[in-house]
């Protein structure tokens, strides 16, 4: 196992190489020069000549890149255009919050997916399940950002259950959480059904049933074990999406996380934030997708064997 | 017991594979038997018809300000209501239909082309090759969703173009893995040794005689990539990075209609189910898709 955990951390070194790599070529695609842009309208030739000595412009390109994640190895990723602060600074204060965002999100996919799933799987083709497939399958087409402000417009505006917007209570969390997490629940629900099917087929559980053991034990302690195995998986790959999906959800709901401080600064062209933020929040997402593959071979000792 | 005749014919048909035609029947009967797949064509049948002939169905012009007709409720005159401008809202769904479905097959095309190509070279020719392009693949995948997105946003700029590209990248290495992965199976195939061994050229044999065995999974995918796109693109139209007012794609005419949330809820209610049900259609569509032309996908 230990060998397995090292094995997989040096793997993930040269995709976050990779990562940074990208980050770093995308702003290259910038048009016009980096330097009147971080200069601002109306800065003196001398100005910008400074600031491009400064930062290294009339480098080559992987002079540059080796300067930038040297930056980035000493925690520096440079200032924001708009308030002039570090960027890492700005992101420390907005990454707790959409991770939290993202924590409550990925509950809610998991035990209203896996438990939407098992109540189809115990029951297949049956009216219930017919039912439970068609919302999921629902859940999965419905826009993120149209379900966030349909919650909103039910449950703030008309039955004034939670707040609207906003992140100062666990009431604030609900709607956003659960607006986030719906998507990946469905999908959730499609992989525990269709892996606890395949699972019930299986010669283990027909002996079982031989041998008279309970229908309720067989469900909870023999198949669903296995069914889960392959689920955890697209709960990490959900995570991603989740991730993904704070920018939408976080700017619906007035959240200042980190999703919504990518689109502000998008807006308002300040790049170092974009460029940081985005690492960031693919660093978080490649950690994670670490810990979900140690997690799944945890799992499934099957694994191991072949 | 099976004939002389008939065992020559199945050792016929299993070099051959099975004739074109009933490859084909099987297909349709197998699509048709999956009642869900059936709905999920005429969705999208529907919408593409609305699309093509929304000059004539539309009964108002939908960029048209009137504003004595401002926030109007769906009424006889207005079906689903006016906008804060006293425009009607269903001849701007009518219109939005072209830029929002051609937005998504965009950027699927984009996406699906350049995945196609990585995808191929890497499968055929395998060792280092393979090795950098996917490693170059997982590096995308690395992205969370929407965030490559944004990132090529932030550098090319707002507008619908960019957004195609956007979504469009993060479709390539989806398209790579399939691809790939197709290519490196049907590669040992006997066919393609014996059309090697008549002295092809690399290019024939993966463009001419590899690709077209491949095509049920990219199909599939492709599909299923659709409904992400027309999500992803509505969106980052939704965040103000993508089509821009007065424009009648579905995603800006929900952000439009954010700010009425309170007095005027239809403004962003129909745009959101014009959306909905059409990644309905392009999700059940593909999913019978796939039982139907590559059942080892289903599970």
């Amino acid at each position: 196992m230990i060998w397995f955990i090292i094995k997989r951390l040096m793997q993930t070194v040269p995709v976050i190489i990779g990562v940074t790599i990208v980050v770093f070529v995308i702003m290259q695609l910038v048009p016009g020069d980096p330097a009147v842009l971080l200069a601002g309208e109306g800065a003196t030739k001398e100005t910008i000549e400074a600031l491009r000595e400064q930062l290294g412009l009339h480098q080559p390109l992987y002079v540059q890149y080796f300067d930038y994640v040297s930056n980035l190895l000493r925690g520096d990723m440079g200032f924001s255009l708009k308030n002039n602060q570090p960027v890492l600074q700005e992101i420390m204060t907005r990454l707790p919050i959409t991770l939290e965002l993202a924590i409550f999100s990925t509950l809610i996919t998991i035990v209203l997916g896996m438990l939407a799933g098992i109540i189809s799987a115990i029951r297949p083709y049956s009216i219930l399940d017919t039912v439970v497939m068609v919302v999921a399958l629902l859940g999965i087409s419905l826009p993120s950002f149209w379900f966030g402000l349909m919650l909103m417009y039910s449950f703030s505006v008309k039955l004034h259950i939670f707040p609207v917007a906003g992140w100062d209570s666990m009431l604030h969390v609900v709607l956003p959480a659960f607006t986030l997490g719906a998507g990946g629940a469905a999908i959730v629900a499609r992989m525990t059904r269709s892996s606890m099917l395949e699972v019930i087929r299986q010669d283990y559980i027909r002996t079982a049933r031989a041998k008279g053991v309970k229908e309720r034990v067989i469900i909870y302690k023999h198949a669903l074990r296995n069914a889960l195995i392959p689920v955890i998986t697209v709960v990490g790959l959900q995570f991603g999406a989740l991730l993904g999906g704070t920018v939408l959800v976080e700017s619906i709901f007035a959240i200042n996380g980190l999703g919504r401080m990518i689109v502000d600064a998008i807006r308002m062209r300040d790049l170092p934030v974009v460029q940081g933020g985005v690492l960031v929040a693919s660093l978080v997402f490649v950690v994670v997708n670490l810990i979900v593959d140690i997690l799944y071979r945890l799992f499934n000792k099957r694994i191991e064997l072949n | 017991m099976s004939t002389i005749q008939e065992t020559d014919t199945l050792a016929v048909t299993q070099v051959l594979g099975a004739p074109k035609e009933s490859a084909w029947r099987n297909f349709i009967s197998q699509f048709f038997r999956n009642k869900a797949a059936v709905v999920g064509a005429i969705i999208i049948a529907f919408y593409v018809f609305i699309a093509i002939f929304a000059p004539l169905l539309a009964p108002y012009d939908p960029y048209e300000i009137q504003l004595e007709n401002k926030l109007q409720s769906p009424s006889i005159e207005h079906w689903m209501g006016t906008d804060d401008k006293g425009r009607d809202i269903l001849s701007r769904i009518l219109y939005g239909s072209r830029l929002s479905m051609g937005v998504g097959f965009a950027a699927v095309a984009f996406g699906a082309f350049f995945g196609i190509l990585f995808g191929l070279i890497a499968g055929y020719y395998g060792k280092w090759v393979d090795s950098l392009i996917m490693r170059c693949m997982d590096v995308l995948l690395a992205f969370p969703g929407i965030l490559l997105a944004l990132a090529i946003i932030s550098a090319l700029g707002p507008g619908m173009i960019n957004v195609t590209i956007a979504v469009g990248a993060f479709s390539v290495p989806l398209f790579a893995r399939i691809v790939r992965g197709s290519t490196l199976e049907v590669k040992k195939l006997e066919y393609v040794d014996a059309i090697r061994s008549l002295g092809a050229k690399d290019r024939t044999i993966i463009f001419r005689h590899i690709l077209p065995n491949i095509l049920s999974p990219i199909i599939v995918q492709g599909t299923l990539r659709i409904a992400t796109a027309i999500l992803s693109a509505a969106g980052l139209s939704f965040l103000g990075l993508g089509a821009q007012p007065p424009s009648s794609e579905w995603g800006t005419m929900l952000s439009g209609g954010r700010d009425f949330l309170f007095s005027a809820p239809y403004i962003a209610i129909f745009p959101g189910m014009a959306i909905a049900i059409l990644v309905l259609g392009f999700n059940i569509f593909g999913d019978g898709l796939r039982d139907a032309l590559d059942p080892r996908m289903k599970n």
